[in-house]
């Protein structure tokens, strides 16, 4: 095996040019620039300055600006670009984070985007000023439904969680245009913690299913709890343990049986994309999340945006406005859907969002959208298969596009934290870990990486193995290389410092 | 195939690794009824060239506010940006990084949230703020969710001054909730404070004030809040973060929660979105609070550091009982909004409200004076917006605006019938004396 190195992320010994970028070291913004400094500039004023007091209370009106900080413009730009280079991302790293779909970023995402006919329009300008920007929504609400083999699909939702509230809000609103006031909402104990949370949102009460030792649903413990009073069960298909649950057809006919609507949380969607579609195996509504599957990229923790498809009886019920086609080809927003739960949020969505996905799927086409949901399976059940006899899967394959690992190392003491942590020394990314089962990591390679990029995965991950067995401690210490050594988030926590306060 | 880097060779050798025939059979717990037959109804994938062909076509269909003159606001305004803001928040490590969950490859992004939480606390006048929510409709609702939690009461009031989306956002949360929401009608375009006091009672959990409101004109805070307060309520106010440059943050008023739209911090108006909810309040409540926040700590080496903290408040550990049930935010945009208040600071800051207030005044008085046009509310305060009544029918007027490049206003006739004949005006530091002197006369001529 060749020698693998750690690559460091920035080196915290001190360099013969000058003091390292430890982190202590680095000043937070409040700590640089001097008073009267700025990092912009304005052009004069050309209008009468008006005397405040004259036309607004005093009592209402500041005496001096807020104390933000006072830089200048070359210290700013050293500031961030410190700050970018402490930080693991896409570009720089390979990033198996499971459930998150941590795929290329196309860069034609980001020029679109900018386009300023998308970028710089207003949201109250006329529907004839933006034409093309309607047609782009309407093109991409389409395209949504087909992928889902769903009826109808709204773009309004913010985010993956946002589009799970606004879908419970829709069954809600469906249940009681039946005269029915459904309280319980179902989802398996591997669900991701949005989904209950979105139930305590709508003010409904979820209750967890059990699911089975090879991580499909158990269907006796669903019979025993949907009843007339469920709403719906939330589903997460692949699940979250990585896997296509064949019982779909069963679920979907227990759920519907009680009157009930089958949810899917979209999160998966990345191992199916013109594979299979939900609406045809039965789900009545789900969200996707364009920031995973459509490549829209995360940002450092959103924005995202979570569109909602639905099936035909869910319509009258979205958020309004929805963007129509009229009959004389021009696009518009309408209002018109009495029984629709109304607006979720300001304006119409994350149309900047919404841009690079119409983007991401248009280049792909339907024959690049199945070929993702290709290349991203394969390469975790690669990766699987490469890595199983030292880190044995609690269930097999095949796998979706993801996969999980609980490692086991016997007496040695190591966790699977130091697993994660050790990896950042080796310049990857550590995967999700803990969710959904304890002790776990969560795999998900993407379609997007290369097979040497999968192979010193897994030379990494066996490396690293290697250590534990013979020098336990430097696993245990890791990360060695990061700007800062693993950190207290207890005491983050029990004595909160949220915000910077001079002196 | 775009963006993926497999070849056909690579393929067939990681499938004997895996040790199965085709890619299909890794598909196999897919029953064979549900699998899509041939292609999905979506066309084939085309080259780059072909795609900024196609997205060009479409971009270029709009009319956007860089060939024209944008004196529309209602939530959302064309405000400067500096060069900074986009060169900097474009750097891929911030741009393809995922939530900051493992730290120590995170430094980067979760200082920067800390210092974004920081500028935050420092515009609205507050103890603490979160590291963003979506925008400040839904802002808003998670700001009463928690008001909820924490007066233990079901019954909101609500300005109704407060912007339609965010009124209607707030319906369409609190329905789920069964908690009641009532309305402080309008008086002189300000909530009516006499009202205000008849509709509060001891089962008052909060009321929900914007100011400046959706006409742009100044609640009187310092008069509307102690009553609020004296029934136990919690006052929420969303805010302009601008304005803060001017006028006396909420803070300073003793509100308990403040939310706000952070677009104006430099975040391009992208048709409504994404932008950036901020949410601020009172130490004590940081408990409570929704959202994701980073903490100041140190490492094994007692290193200053960033991780995120109290995250047991978050659905990924609490689950239904979660303070809320975000996971994704704004990130990016909080990330632009600290570059913007970073660039701009304490000087700038003043200066870009300044600007705002003294041209929107000027703008107001120029207009108020042509014939068929006057202030629809000439006795209330405002800060960069303001609604004018015309007699000449606002959609002819804004209409011949439009002619002349001029967006010249919001039509205030599709949120309330009340102000059919009405028409909401921001203006904002970009706007120069003559573009100003070009909306009156266009308006004048129409
Ligand atoms: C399975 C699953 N469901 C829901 C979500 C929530 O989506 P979002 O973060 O976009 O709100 C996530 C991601 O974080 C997820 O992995």
């Amino acid at each position: 095996m060749t020698t693998l190195r750690t690559s460091p992320l920035i080196s915290r010994e001190t360099t013969p040019l000058g003091p390292s970028l430890r982190s202590g070291d680095h000043p937070v913004l409040f700590e640089i620039g001097s008073p009267g400094l700025w990092g912009a500039s304005l052009p004069e004023s050309d209008v009468p300055t008006v005397r405040r007091e004259a036309v607004v209370p005093k009592e209402l009106l500041a005496d001096v600006p807020p104390p933000l900080p006072e830089v200048g413009e070359l210290d700013i730009v050293r500031h961030y670009k410190r700050l970018a280079h402490r930080c693991f991302s896409i570009d720089g790293n390979f990033y198996p984070l499971g459930s998150c779909t941590m795929k290329y970023n196309p860069r034609i995402n980001e020029r679109v985007a900018f386009m300023p006919g998308f970028a710089h329009v207003h949201p109250y300008q006329d529907d004839a000023d933006v034409q093309g920007l309607l047609e782009l929504l309407y093109r991409l609400r389409c395209d949504l439904a087909e992928i889902a083999g769903l009826a109808e699909v709204t773009l309004q939702p913010a985010a993956g969680a946002h589009g799970e509230m606004t879908a419970l809000m829709i069954i809600n609103a469906y249940h009681q245009s039946r005269g029915q006031n459904r309280t319980k909402v179902l989802a398996p104990d591997t669900a991701h913690g949005t989904n209950p949370a979105s139930c305590a949102i709508c003010g409904r009460q979820s209750v967890s299913i059990k699911a089975k030792s090879d991580g499909r649903v158990d269907l006796d413990d669903l019979r025993s709890k949907v009843d007339d009073d469920t709403a719906a069960l939330m589903i997460t298909n692949p699940n979250t343990v990585g896997i296509f649950d064949e019982q779909i057809a069963d679920i979907a006919e227990i759920v519907h049986a009680k009157g009930a609507q089958l949810y899917l949380d979209g999160a998966n969607m990345n191992a199916i994309l013109g594979i299979t579609r939900p609406g045809d195996f039965g789900v009545d509504c789900m969200h996707y999340n364009t920031h995973k599957t459509f490549s829209t990229p995360h940002g450092g923790g959103g924005p995202g945006a979570g569109p909602v498809a639905v099936a035909e009886h869910l319509r009258p019920f979205i958020p309004v406005p929805q963007v129509i086609r009229k009959d004389d080809g021009t696009y518009t927003w309408s209002d018109d859907r009495p029984q629709s739960i109304g607006k979720v949020r300001s304006f119409f969505g994350q149309v900047g969002i919404l841009v690079r996905a119409y983007t991401y799927i248009r280049s792909l086409g339907c024959d690049g959208l199945r070929d993702v949901s290709e290349k991203a399976v394969l390469a975790a059940n690669y990766l699987a298969a490469k890595l199983k006899d030292r880190y044995p899967t609690p269930f097999p394959p095949p796998h979706a596009h993801e996969f999980i690992l609980v490692p086991q190392f016997g007496d040695s003491g190591v966790t699977e934290l130091d697993l994660a942590k050790r990896l950042i020394d080796y310049g990857i990314h550590p995967p999700t870990m803990s969710f959904p089962i304890h002790h776990c990591l969560m795999i998900e390679p993407t379609e997007t990486e290369s097979l040497a990029t999968l192979d010193r995965f897994v030379e990494v991950m066996l490396a690293i193995a290697d250590e534990v067995e013979q020098n336990p401690a430097v696993v245990k210490s890791a990360p060695h290389t990061t700007p800062v050594r693993r950190l207290d988030e207890v005491a983050a926590s029990r004595k909160p410092n949220v915000r910077w306060r001079a002196g | 195939m775009r963006y993926t880097q497999l070849t056909d060779p690579q393929v067939h050798d990681m499938l004997g690794v895996i040790g199965v025939d085709t890619v299909d059979d890794l598909f196999s717990p897919i029953p064979p009824r549900f699998r899509v037959k041939g292609e999905l109804n979506i066309p084939r994938g085309v080259s780059e060239l072909e795609l900024l062909e196609d997205t060009h076509q479409l971009a270029s269909r709009n009319r956007d506010c860089t060939e024209q003159v944008c004196f529309l606001g209602g939530g959302a305004y064309d405000h400067f940006i500096p060069t900074l803001v986009d060169a900097l928040a474009a750097q891929s490590e911030f741009l393809t990084a995922y939530t900051p969950y493992q730290a120590e490859a995170s430094q980067g992004i979760l200082q920067l949230f800390y210092e974004f939480q920081t500028m935050v606390c420092l515009l609205t006048g507050m103890e603490v703020a979160n590291a963003s929510l979506y925008e400040v409709a839904s802002a808003a609702a998670e700001a009463v969710l928690m008001a909820t939690a924490i007066t233990g009461r079901r019954r909101i009031l609500v300005a109704e001054t407060v912007h339609p989306d965010t009124q209607r956002t707030l319906a369409a949360y609190m329905q789920q909730q069964d908690v009641e929401i009532l309305t402080v009608p309008v008086r002189d375009g300000v909530m009516d404070e006499e009202s205000l006091k008849q509709r509060l009672t001891d089962t008052t959990a909060a009321l929900v004030i914007q100011s400046p409101n959706f006409f742009g004109c100044i609640e009187r805070l310092d008069r509307i809040i102690p009553p609020v307060h004296a029934c136990g309520a919690l006052a929420i106010v969303s805010t302009d973060p601008i304005a803060g440059g001017v006028l006396k943050p909420p803070g300073a008023f003793d509100a308990d929660i403040v939310v706000g739209e952070g677009q104006a911090l430099g975040i391009p108006l992208q048709y409504g979105g994404p932008y950036l909810g901020l949410l601020a309040t009172r130490e004590k409540y940081l408990r409570k609070m929704p959202g994701r926040v980073v903490g100041m700590t140190t490492d094994l080496n007692g290193d200053r550091g960033f991780c995120l903290a109290l995250q047991t408040r978050e659905q990924h550990i609490k689950r239904e009982r979660a303070t809320s049930n975000i996971c994704t935010n704004q990130g990016l945009l909080a990330i632009r909004a600290s570059i913007y208040m970073a660039a701009m600071g304490k000087h700038g800051i003043g200066e870009v409200a300044s600007r705002c207030f003294d041209k929107a005044h000027y703008a107001a008085e120029r207009i108020a004076k042509l014939k068929g046009y006057e202030l629809r509310f000439p006795k209330a305060p405002f800060f960069k917006e303001f609604l004018v009544r015309t007699s000449r029918g606002v959609d002819a007027v804004l209409a011949r605006c439009r002619d002349r490049g001029i967006l010249g206003g919001v039509p205030l006739g599709r949120f309330d019938e009340r102000y059919a004949d009405c028409f909401l005006v921001a203006v904002t530091e970009k706007r120069t004396k003559k573009e100003i002197d070009d909306l009156a006369s266009a308006l004048d001529a129409a």
